[in-house]
């Protein structure tokens, strides 16, 4: 007699009806009242037809949950994750440029220059600067790395991005040129701290179509606690009148703000209404930040829960304008609807090594920007190309397959074990999970299913947004 | 399917890759399978008469997919043109077989 057990799904709720999100093929339906009730029997434990009640209804739901996989046999093997490593050469569609690794800041929580640095950028052997050289080389590399793709995305990073100004434009003109001889396009994007947003730049910016991305924490007193001048004072006296500049005069593409949370008060809604109301931000995402735990702005488990309930809270927001068709700019909620939208099933947290990579002011080549320059994570240098095989290690090393601790994570799909670069701040290990936010993970995709939920009942005109946009995330 | 309804674009997809085939003898009582006649020699299946809970939805299977079966997905010499070294282009012209297969070209040897 067969006896059925139910597999790897998460229940959620939204306008009063009831869905599942399966696992790992990240689909989502809606079942009805017969589904729900034979799922929920299932999930308390394994039965066979007969102790299930019900008539025909019953079996007709028992053969839809059996076709999607939503329950199975319960004496037939558990499905083994299959690990494929995607052929090479993967066509690269991201390349971040580190253009300086200097910075006219000193915010205390940097990843980059603070406690938890990866690389010296005062006495190594990088140049604090990219040179002009290097750029162009690493713009050959971009395009020929990107193989058939016809448009290229090149991001300018730093250290403090507009620092190296002549080189970013010098590389626009010249990757430009080199793209329309081999009948490609690239498209430009870069972040900055808005310090050094003078008039000429920001002509520029606008000219060149440039995306912008501004790292700022919001309003003055939460902005010029950790964001400030290497003398201590705050930045946001000087950035805000910039910003509100580039605002004005930079109408050819969405510019967002990025921030950093960090323990201590926090307060996601005022930061939100103030970037995008008083400034004028078109979105706002949030991060928390990357750092040790033991440090005095590192989030607690307790800052986790705080940051989720106030996520809530702005999600729901962002569903009431999107139910009646109009913007929000919470970017963190748009990316993840993306991504359920298409149902994708992540062998890898993240695009880092794969269709993105960061490059050295020296031209190495590294997993993604914020491992750029580091000699642990390098994979080839702009002038030689990528180094396959270590290129190769390193993806049959970080696969989801191997990560037994995410193997009973609902989450899984989505998440894949989060950042690289998280993980090896926190545990000194790119390979590990990041298990201290695990929760926070679960809680946030729970929040998102909801909401998408919502927005297929209420308005589902609104998902079709989301067919054929890739998911491109802001580099932070 | 009537108690779920595909919402995300990945739901749409399981739902189409688990489309029941024509099932010409129905199974009552137990949920159905999904069902794929794909029987060969290579695996020890019932194949080609039943499948293993008996049914036969696996016989008569139309030429076109018996060709197709045998010549790409197994090493039995079926009777069909090289499609290797000597007619490439021999099915360039039969996007789905089930449909386009008239347009199959002849070749001689």
């Amino acid at each position: 007699m067969t006896v059925w057990a139910a597999r790897e799904h998460h229940r959620f709720e939204a306008a009063g009806k009831p869905f599942v999100y399966l696992v790992p093929s990240a689909a989502i339906f809606e079942i009805d009242e017969t589904a729900d009730a034979v799922l929920r029997a299932l999930r308390e434990r394994p039965r066979s037809r007969e102790d299930l009640a019900g008539g025909v209804g019953v079996d007709a739901a028992l053969a839809e949950l059996l076709r999607v996989q939503a329950i199975g046999e319960r004496d037939a093997p558990a499905a083994k994750t299959p690990k494929i490593i995607p052929l090479a050469p993967f066509p690269l569609t991201t390349m971040v440029l580190n253009v300086t690794n200097q910075c006219n800041l000193s915010c205390e929580y940097c990843y980059e220059y603070g406690e938890d640095k990866i690389v010296d950028t005062e006495n190594g052997k990088q140049p604090k600067f990219m040179s002009e050289q290097t750029a162009r080389d690493s713009v050959d590399f971009m395009l020929k790395e990107s193989g058939t793709n016809p448009v290229a995305h090149v991001t300018f990073f730093g250290g403090e991005t507009l620092l190296n100004f002549p080189v970013l434009q010098q590389t626009i003109v010249y990757a430009r040129q080199r793209a329309a001889e081999l009948g490609k396009q690239v498209d430009f994007s870069l972040t900055t701290n808005g310090t050094l947003l003078k008039p000429e730049v920001i002509e520029f910016l606008a000219e060149n179509r440039v995306g912008v991305t501004i790292s700022i924490d919001g309003p003055k007193e939460v902005q010029d606690k950790f964001r400030v001048f290497h003398n201590g004072t705050g930045s946001y006296d000087v950035v805000a009148p910039k910003i509100k500049e580039l605002l004005k005069r930079h109408t050819s593409r969405p510019i967002g703000a990025r921030v950093t949370l960090t323990s201590g008060k926090m307060d996601v809604k005022r930061i939100y209404k103030h970037l995008t109301e008083e400034i004028g931000f078109w979105e706002v995402g949030f991060a928390p930040v990357t750092t040790a735990p033991n440090r005095g702005h590192a989030l607690s488990d307790r800052g986790y829960d705080e940051m989720l309930e106030q996520f809530r809270d702005l999600a729901y927001e962002f569903l009431e304008a999107s139910v009646d068709n109009r913007h929000h700019g919470f970017s963190n909620v748009k990316e993840t609807l993306a991504e359920l939208h298409k149902g994708v099933s992540k062998a890898f947290p993240c695009g880092a090594g794969l269709g993105l990579l960061g490059v050295a002011t020296d031209g190495d080549v590294a997993l993604c920007h914020r491992f750029a320059g580091s000699d642990a994570h390098k994979l080839g240098t702009v002038r030689d190309g990528i180094d396959r095989d270590a290129q190769r290690a390193f993806l049959e090393s970080h696969h989801i397959a191997d990560k037994t601790d995410c193997s009973t994570c609902w989450a899984r799909p989505l998440c894949s074990g989060g950042c690289y670069h998280e993980a090896h701040t926190r545990y000194g290990d790119t390979q590990r999970p990041n298990l201290h936010y695990c929760d926070w993970i679960r809680g946030w995709t729970d929040v998102c299913l909801t909401i998408y939920g919502e927005l297929a009942v209420r308005n589902p005109a609104f998902l079709a947004q989301f067919d054929d946009e890739r998911a491109k995330e802001p580099v932070s | 399917m009537n108690h779920l309804k595909p919402i995300n674009r990945k739901a749409a997809r399981v739902e189409r890759a688990t489309e029941p085939d024509v099932v010409a003898l129905q199974r009552t009582g137990l949920p159905q399978l999904p069902h794929f006649p794909i029987g060969c020699s290579l695996v020890f299946s019932p194949g080609w008469e039943a499948d293993r809970a008996g049914g036969t939805a696996g016989l008569c299977q139309p030429v076109e997919r018996d060709l197709f079966d045998c010549h790409i997905g197994c090493y039995w010499p079926a009777q069909v043109p090289d499609q290797l070294n000597h007619a490439p282009d021999w099915t360039s012209k039969c996007a789905a077989a089930q449909k386009d297969w008239r347009k199959i070209d002849l070749i001689f040897p």
